[in-house]
């Protein structure tokens, strides 16, 4: 199993513990994890991501066979496709972006151009919809939620675009898969970290009705508690328990 | 036997909630408590959710009637279910009223929502009653309050303070330090107030919240639950035993022995494996 919701880096408005390349190594092994997809959460609130992602690389390049970086890329900063070729030359699965935090619109055409360039190179683009609770920002926090709309004008943006989305509670998926054509629904993929298990059962809900295929694992550690994601799959109703998850790996195909 | 594991923050629906699916939430928060080896919930309902009078500001009717629907899964569930009495402190003489019957058929504690901020002297016929019945409070927190909140006349740990030192006698519970806002607050709100304990409950499970709230009020004050998210309280269940704060005796603590000690339940302990025994020595 693989962990495609991890980071590695301090958040700008609270302490997190440890949140280093060994410790996320130890808690993959702890949690029977393979390995992980990494991001470098500092990145999310540089105004340059490109030497953050830098230290991603650097940083992970003791822990390659457990860890994969996933850079971030702002699409409108200059020569961002310099940033992609070093993504690709470095061997990264997917390209993180942050559009909320970049105050980019739902619709702004350079989120696209950014998606199709990923696709081109066989690059998952992983959004993500919040990085706390919303009633707990700190009050400099301003950037709000992802929104929706903003997946659903990425996920039309071409037919090669795969879309990972993290950090996503259940109206927000139902909202997002259902506002696109089934072609479409095909490119745009889940972690359920932020999926509410029972009593509501959200994630057996969403299981039954658009298909545990459309999930990955993720966990965003380490902002978030690693056990929450194995605990959500242990509580599963037993008929669901056997769900397939999709391989990251394998979402272009092969 | 199992180690004992009680649910100090559960809540079930009943069929004024108004929602079709009401049974079948009240069967996953069972099957789920199976699965998790909860031994028992502690559990309230707040009127009808919402569906003829606001959750977090209940009609005194809603409330009776939600108190008799968790009256009715006590007798059925027995040990299983407990319940907490859920009452309006704005309605004084049907709350008094309402805490001594359900007590009288069970009820091991008081839930109090939002319907009033709690530093309010209006809660004070409850906190005496309260003292005088020893039963604890259980009250509903926002972690953090920097401003009003639709729906609910909202209370934080440092109003729960002013409470709990006015009513020393009582125990007062802040509920889900994980469900909304910032529970580094609220910890330095309660850490000096020793009437006040702290649930675990809510759908947050930031990586630090356990640490944090061991290191500022202990094990001794900590009480597991899980509220509406039963995924988010096995996670915090399976993250205690790697805080590197508790030993097996903590965590025994934070799993039951606090929630039996503060809802007063009977609550048989495992026994230790026996060594075994030696065999006689020869001649003696």
């Amino acid at each position: 199993m693989i962990d495609v919701n991890a980071l590695i880096g301090t958040y700008p408005f609270r302490y997190v513990p440890h949140p280093s390349p060994d410790v996320l190594v130890r808690v993959l092994e702890r949690e029977n994890l393979d390995s992980a997809w990494v991001g470098h959460l500092p990145s999310a609130f540089y105004r340059d991501p490109t030497p953050g992602n830098t230290v991603l690389y650097t940083a992970l390049a003791l822990h390659a066979d457990k860890l994969r970086p996933v850079p971030t890329i702002r699409p409108d900063w200059p020569h961002w496709e310099r940033s992609l070729e070093a993504a690709v030359a470095a061997g990264a699965p997917a390209v993180r972006a942050y559009p909320a935090q970049w105050q980019l619109g739902p619709d702004d055409q350079r989120m696209k151009a950014l998606a199709l360039a990923c696709g081109e190179q066989k690059l998952a683009l992983m959004l993500t919809v919040r990085f706390e609770d919303l009633r707990q920002r700190h009050p400099l926090d301003v950037a709000g939620d992802l929104q929706p709309s903003a997946v659903r004008a990425v996920a039309r943006a071409g037919a090669d675009v795969r879309i990972i989305v993290t950090a996503a509670g259940k109206e927000f998926i139902e909202e997002v898969h259902w506002g696109l054509t089934p072609a479409e629904q095909q490119r745009v993929f889940w972690d359920f970290s932020w999926v509410w298990g029972p009593p509501e059962d959200h994630l057996a809900k969403l299981f039954r009705t658009i298909g545990s295929s459309r999930f990955v694992y993720g966990t965003q550690w380490p902002l978030r508690l690693a056990q929450n994601s194995a605990a959500n799959i242990d509580l599963l109703p037993k008929e669901l328990a056997r769900a397939r998850l999709a391989d990251p790996t394998k979402i272009f195909g092969g | 036997m199992k180690e004992p594991l009680i649910d100090a923050h559960a809540h079930f629906l009943w069929e004024g909630c108004g929602r079709a699916d009401w049974k079948d939430v009240n069967a996953a928060r069972i099957r789920a408590g199976e699965r998790m080896g909860i031994s028992c919930h502690v559990s309230s309902i707040l009127g009808t959710f919402g569906f003829t009078s606001p959750t977090y500001f209940p009609s005194p009717e809603d409330l009776t009637a939600g108190n008799d629907a968790m009256l009715a899964l006590c007798r059925k569930y027995g040990s299983l279910v407990r319940m907490l009495v859920a009452v309006n402190p704005n309605h004084t003489t049907h709350a008094r009223k309402e805490i001594q019957r359900c007590v009288e058929k069970g009820a091991v504690g008081i839930k109090l929502a939002a319907s009033r901020r709690c530093d309010d002297p209006l809660l004070d016929p409850i906190c005496k009653l309260a003292a005088s019945l020893g039963l604890p409070i259980l009250h509903h927190i926002w972690q953090h309050r920097r401003r009003e909140w639709p729906n609910q006349e909202i209370s934080d740990g440092a109003d729960l303070a002013v409470l709990a030192e006015r009513h020393p006698k009582v125990t007062f519970i802040l509920a889900h330090i994980g469900g909304g806002g910032d529970y580094q607050h609220s910890y330095a709100a309660i850490r000096d107030v020793p009437n006040i304990v702290a649930d675990t409950s809510g759908s947050g499970v930031d990586r630090s919240m356990l640490d944090e709230a061991v290191a500022a009020i202990g094990n001794q004050r900590l009480l597991w639950g899980s509220d509406i998210t039963m995924e988010t309280g096995l996670a915090k269940l399976r993250a205690l035993e790697h805080t590197g704060l508790s030993n097996a005796e903590d965590l025994k603590d934070i799993r039951w022995r606090n929630a039996a000690r503060v809802f007063g339940l009977k609550v048989a302990e495992p026994k230790k494996p026996r060594a075994e025994s030696r065999k006689p020595r020869a001649g003696r």
